[in-house]
């Protein structure tokens, strides 16, 4: 603490020149994604057109074409994804907000924290070797477990969170009605959390939607229509990065068309996120 | 037989009583097998690695990390350019990140009029939704131009005699990968010390402004000190991302394998090699090498992660 002796006015100079400086650097913080917004909302309006909801990739020379095939494969791979991450990740959530207070309820919550950790390009490895070369070839089976095991640590949490909120007196006026402690979990606790949950599904969807990294070489890419789960499959952030590293003028306006429309999806989901919460605590 | 109406019934009750009590375990375990989940996933995910790169481990032993040559040709791996160009770039990151972040978090957590809260915090949660191949999209056609034509030239001018401006400014290189990360990471370390700074007692800040202090004095005297062990964790889940950040960092750094003492150099990261090369590996050794990459990456991901969390968690469970 200052000396008291020192000069009451140089303590306040220091303190609003520190309090400016946190001004400042909030605004470095945020200048970069207003850079970024701003960029991809004007490139990306310039360079979206009808087309690149309901055409094919044309081959390299050829100007137009679309990306509709990977529009539908980031679907099915964030679909594939949710189907395996969702419910083992809800039903641990459950386990650990209801039964976890014990050491391996800590070593599972440990553990979701630190897969949360995992660089994704590490999970892409994983999956590889575990399913790709079983399978013997790239499919969009492994790239949905991929999103899944990036998916779980997240909605895990969440659930655990958002369950333990739920006041005891609804678990105890339950199991007074004689109702099975299960069933009042399934029936009436995990009811009550839903809308919190369906809150952190989205953010995890959200998050799903836009890795890449994972995706390389697990679903790998595909340049025509496929919904079959055993081949390989286009993605939309695979066919950002494809683009926007090539020579091309027409590749890198689509890579640009792509980046918008990734871009509104995560921030709608986003939003719609925030305002379940904001209604919520306003209620 | 002919036992009691009294006592059939509570054999029945028993009954139920089994049933119930049969449900809520199976309930109970059956839960317990998808939290198990994740600890197998962690499981196998380092057995995997291990096996996975067993090869390049039995054939290159410790010189794997020590070595410079890459060369699919001769079958020589050597992984140090892609372990340089990993710390390097993520070290500068966290250079301009903490400042900045700490100063997010000070201004969130102890400054902000309420009014202001909602829209920064939201604008910063925002930055760390964006998914990383836009970041990497944004930063080929906006931020390395910026770099190469009114941020590298200026500094070399100026500062050009340190071996670290040295060289034709191209834009793609460590400096645009350190900067991409920083902005990536920086929600990452503001969102924790935010949360470690709120877990600090009110008390504590109220003492401190009885006493006399300015705003910032109780910041400095009665918040940071608190708080400093889970700010440590913080920036040091902050250098777990931005080690393994792939997309990103993958198209602005470069991608070429030395090892310069210049940030305008273009470098290569480990995240990146594996990115680039795992389709495209001519032979087992290849893939076994990136593997062994991967592992790499994986271990101190891990290592820092544990580090950091139980750091973080004993700032914030000592309040609650």
């Amino acid at each position: 603490m200052s000396a008291p002796s020192e000069p009451y006015l140089r303590r306040r100079i220091v303190d609003v020149a520190a309090r400016g400086l946190c001004v400042l650097m909030t605004v470095l913080a945020i200048l970069p994604l207003l850079s970024l917004l701003g960029y991809v909302l004007k490139q990306g309006l310039g360079a979206l057109s009808w087309s690149f909801f309901t055409e094919l990739p044309r081959p390299v020379g050829e100007v137009g074409g679309g990306m509709a095939n990977a529009l539908a494969g980031s679907a099915i791979l964030v679909g594939l994804a949710c189907a395996i991450g969702m419910p083992v990740g809800i039903l641990a959530g459950v386990y650990l907000a209801e039964f976890g207070k014990n050491r391996f309820g800590n070593a599972v919550r440990f553990c979701a924290d630190v897969l949360s950790g995992v660089p994704s390009i590490a999970v892409g490895v994983f999956v590889y070797t575990l399913v790709v070369l079983t399978m013997r070839r790239f499919s969009a089976l492994a790239g949905g477990v991929a999103l899944g095991i990036l998916m779980l640590p997240t909605v895990t949490r969440t659930t655990e969170e958002l369950v333990r909120l739920v006041p005891d007196t609804l678990r105890e006026a339950a199991l007074a009605l004689g109702v099975p402690k299960w069933r009042a979990i399934l029936r009436v606790v995990l009811r009550t959390a839903l809308p919190g949950i369906a809150t952190g599904m989205m953010l995890a969807v959200a998050r799903a939607a836009g890795e890449t990294a994972p995706l390389l070489f697990t679903a790998f890419n595909n340049r025509f229509w496929s919904a079959s789960l055993d081949k390989p499959m286009a993605s939309l952030p695979v066919q950002i990065f494809t683009y926007a590293v090539s020579p091309y003028d027409d590749w890198h306006r689509q890579a640009w068309a792509a980046a918008l429309v990734l871009v509104a999806a995560v921030l709608v989901l986003n939003v719609a996120a925030r305002l379940v919460v904001y209604g919520r605590t306003a209620r | 037989m002919a036992a009691s109406t009294g006592q059939a019934g509570a054999d029945a009750q028993a009954a139920v009583a089994v049933e119930v009590n049969l449900g809520d375990r199976l309930f109970r375990w059956g839960t317990a097998a998808f939290a198990a989940g994740g600890v197998i996933t962690l499981g196998a995910m380092a057995v995997e690695m291990v096996r996975a790169s067993a090869l390049s481990l039995s054939h290159f032993g410790p010189g794997f990390v020590t070595s410079t040559d890459w060369d699919p040709v001769r079958e020589l791996y050597g992984a140090l350019p892609y372990i340089y160009g990993t710390l390097v770039s993520s070290l500068l990151a966290l250079l301009i990140a903490v400042p900045v972040s700490l100063g997010v978090a000070i201004l969130l957590s102890e400054l902000a009029p309420p009014w202001l809260l909602r829209p920064v915090s939201f604008l910063v949660e925002l930055l760390a939704a964006v998914p990383s191949v836009i970041f990497g999209l944004w930063g080929v056609f906006v931020l390395t131009p910026w770099l190469r034509e009114s941020v590298q030239p200026p500094l070399q001018s100026a500062l050009g005699f340190l071996p670290f401006f040295k060289g034709t400014p191209r834009g793609f290189g460590l400096m645009a990968g350190g900067l991409i990360l920083a902005i990536m990471i920086l929600p990452t370390i503001s969102s924790v010390s935010r949360e470690v700074m709120r877990a600090v007692p009110s008390t504590l800040r109220e003492g401190a402004l009885a006493l006399g202090a300015t705003r910032w004095e109780m910041v400095r005297t009665a918040v940071l000190p608190y708080a400093r062990s889970g700010i440590v964790g913080a920036i040091i889940l902050g250098l777990g991302r931005a080690l393994g950040e792939t997309m990103a960092v993958t198209m602005v750094i470069g991608n070429r394998a030395e090892i310069s003492a210049s940030l305008f150099a273009p470098s290569y990261t480990m995240a990146s090699v594996i990115a680039n090369e795992f389709t495209e590996a001519t032979g087992d050794l290849h893939l076994s090498a990136l593997s062994e990459v991967a592992l790499l990456l994986f271990l101190v991901t891990v290592a820092l992660n544990i580090v950091a969390r139980l750091l973080v968690w004993r700032v914030s469970r000592v309040s609650r």
